[in-house]
């Protein structure tokens, strides 16, 4: 972003990558493949790079309120100076708290998940699909889902995407968490009878699909968890919508 | 003479009855009060679009129909059956019978059979009810946030129910054959469609006894509703005038938005070098978090008390149905147990507040309900009335952080990485561009 700034031009989004974007291995292919997707339609981008830090989702989840509006304020000091409008995230936690929580502190952006963007290039025709006919799953993620309303530009890249869509018992309102949110994948569960991610796993293994489309880095490592534990992670594969899209252009 | 005296018993009992009540709800409101105010003018329209829909219009009920519908005979049926209430009392005061009958004429029966008709769908939901809560094996009606009162109190709801509808057709059957019989103080408006079912069990009695009959399920059944009002105060049937509030006061905003603390964001912008609110005065004792239903605020206690622990959200709960000791709905039952203990002090010391040594964190929810929550929203979602366990769950653990430290400690360690490394693992921020150059 501060090369853009210093050229004085200024690029479409402002492309937030996220902690687990950046530095969680399976999400920076997730990361990588996104970028490739927006260069290759030609939409200009730029990355805080060393200047991004957490939203402080994580901090006011667990309690820790001092924490959020430490990293809040000074997330909001650096995007205002660079006088960014429109953010995109593949993370629906940093989605949700950058539009829904920053607008209080200050920082009033547009900002959209990238499956919303993802869908709208697919339906505008600059994604093609030449990829093959499968059916594909998709996990809703609470905060896309519930916490934001954000139910059908998933559906609507899978479909794009001359794709089967697969429906899990538990989707759309009803979706089951995968048991990161709240700060839980920071710390070990309480006790209880069974591991939430391995739940969720159970449900996906009983549907009988053997590819889930995924919009979120934590439920991407918690399913991956779940699925490692029901032993089927062989079978059945795990997806962002990113490389989903990426894999049939 | 006797009319004379029956019309003084029943003012007395109106009297002492409406007394009682009015008692109840005034404790309810002070000790909601005592909780943090919230000043909520904003979106008059949208809020009162929202409690007509969800309220009035039972919508999100609709999300099991069957029962939705069940529930909405009951519901029409307690609504509607009022307006006989209402000539009851007139009766009642002034010794008159049936005193709509002579100025509404010939829509009178009507109006009657149409309650008659509404009372036999509330016993047969009553009966649905009961049998659904009792026999079938539905996890939220077996679960153990139920035991003791609360499983009693939604049996003894639809009993009294059942009773009361079982007596309005006893008077209706009595009423009909002293009609018949041509006592004057009895206007001729006919038999109904449901009570003249029951003549026969009552034709064999002399006149005498059906008159008795008569008037003692009539009195039954005054003195039954207006039982029933004063044990609803103390029940989870207290939804049924706490929803409309709950439901206009609702969070407008996305599920998963949190609220700013504004003593937080003033000092942590004051550290930062930022401008602060200047209407903005810091509180010296100011709590952070909730400890106490003192330290929630007022809509929350509003929730507690319009919660009818229907357990849809324990039901959606990812939490509970995984075995962990959260649940959404005894977050809210928890909420207003204590609200009632706290009810209890203020009538004990004339109003006034002593401390009883106990909080709502540890003595009524502990650590680990609180720890198990992934705020996933599931429990909002659920709501039929848009309740907010998770707002109660956020501010409690506000209080085990910001003023008891009180945090596994994986999480202190995500917070020191967050504080030091600007991410939740222990990566060098200088990293955080890596992933553009690997492969």
């Amino acid at each position: 972003m501060a090369d853009w700034s210093a050229s004085g031009e200024s690029p479409e989004y402002l492309f937030w990558v996220g902690c687990a974007g950046s530095f969680d291995d399976r999400q920076k292919k997730v990361t990588r493949a996104f970028c490739e997707i927006l260069q290759k339609v030609g939409i200009t981008f730029a990355v805080l790079g060393k200047e991004e830090a957490c939203t402080g989702d994580p901090a006011r989840r667990a309690g820790n309120e001092f924490l959020f509006q430490m990293q809040a304020n000074a997330n909001v000091q650096v995007l205002n100076m660079y006088g960014v409008k429109k953010i995109i995230t593949t993370c629906p936690h940093c989605f949700n708290t950058l539009k829904n929580e920053y607008p209080a502190l200050g920082g009033n952006y547009e900002v959209i998940h990238h499956s919303q963007l993802l869908a709208t290039l697919i339906q505008e025709g600059k994604i093609k699909s030449n990829g093959t006919s499968e059916e594909i799953a998709y996990h809703d993620s609470c905060y896309l889902g519930r916490a934001n309303g954000v139910y059908e530009a998933p559906r609507e890249i899978i479909l794009g995407l001359q794709k089967e869509l697969k429906e899990l018992k538990s989707c759309k309102t009803n979706g089951l968490c995968c048991g990161a949110g709240g700060a839980q994948v920071f710390k070990e569960p309480e006790a209880g009878a069974i591991d939430m991610q391995v739940r969720r796993a159970n449900e996906i293994v009983e549907s009988g699909a053997k590819k889930v489309a995924i919009g979120c880095p934590f439920c991407m490592v918690m399913l991956q968890d779940g699925l490692n534990k029901t032993g089927k992670e062989k079978e059945i594969q795990l997806i962002d919508l990113a490389e989903l899209v990426q894999q049939t252009m | 003479m006797i009319t004379w005296v029956s019309s003084i018993i029943f003012i007395a009992l109106l009297l002492s009855m409406g007394q009682r009540i009015v008692k109840r709800f005034k404790l309810i409101a002070q000790t909601i009060h005592l909780t943090q105010p919230l000043y909520i003018q904003d979106h008059p329209k949208e809020r009162l679009n929202r409690m007509m829909r969800l309220a009035f219009g039972q919508q999100k009920m609709f999300d099991k129909p069957l029962v939705a519908l069940f529930h909405l005979f009951i519901y029409l049926g307690f609504i509607l059956i009022n307006i006989k209430v209402l000539e009851i009392i007139i009766d009642g005061i002034f010794g008159t019978h049936r005193i709509f009958a002579s100025i509404l004429g010939s829509f009178y029966p009507f109006l009657i059979n149409f309650f008659e008709i509404l009372s036999g769908l509330v016993f047969v939901a009553c009966i649905f009810f009961f049998i659904r809560r009792a026999l079938l094996p539905i996890k939220r009606f077996q679960h153990p946030d139920l035991n003791g009162f609360p499983r009693k109190d939604a049996f003894t709801i639809l009993g009294i129910e059942m009773i009361l509808m079982l007596a309005l057709w006893t008077m209706n059957a009595c009423d009909a054959l002293l009609q018949q019989a041509g006592n004057e103080h009895y206007p001729l408006v006919g038999q109904f469609i449901i009570s003249q079912n029951f003549i026969p069990l009552f034709t064999h009695f002399s006149i005498e006894t059906i008159h008795l009959i008569e008037r003692i399920a009539w009195w039954f059944h005054i003195t039954g509703i207006l039982s029933f009002a004063l044990y609803v105060t103390y029940s989870k049937h207290l939804h049924i005038f706490f929803a409309f509030p709950a439901t206009y006061f609702s969070n407008l905003s996305k599920y998963g938005t949190m609220q700013s603390m504004p003593s937080v964001e003033f000092e942590v912008k004051n550290m930062l070098g930022l401008p602060t609110d200047p209407n903005f005065t810091p509180n010296p004792n100011q709590k952070f978090g909730a400890k106490d239903v003192f330290d929630l605020h007022i809509k929350n206690a509003l929730d507690a008390y319009s919660c009818t622990e229907c357990g849809r959200c324990t039901e959606q709960c990812p939490a509970n149905n995984s075995g962990r000791k959260l649940s959404p709905r005894k977050i809210m039952m928890a909420t207003r147990d204590r609200l009632e203990d706290v009810g209890k002090v203020l009538e004990q010391n004339k109003g006034n507040w002593v401390d009883d040594g106990k909080a709502l964190l540890n003595d009524y929810i502990s650590g680990e309900e609180l720890r198990a929550c992934t705020t996933c929203q599931a429990c909002l979602q659920a709501c039929p009335i848009e309740l907010n366990p998770l707002d109660i769950i956020l501010q409690m653990r506000r209080f085990q952080i910001m003023e008891l430290s009180d945090a596994p400690n994986e999480w202190n360690l995500m917070f020191n990485n967050l504080e030091t490394n600007q991410a939740p693992w222990k990566f060098n921020p200088n990293d955080r561009l890596n992933w553009a150059t690997e492969q």
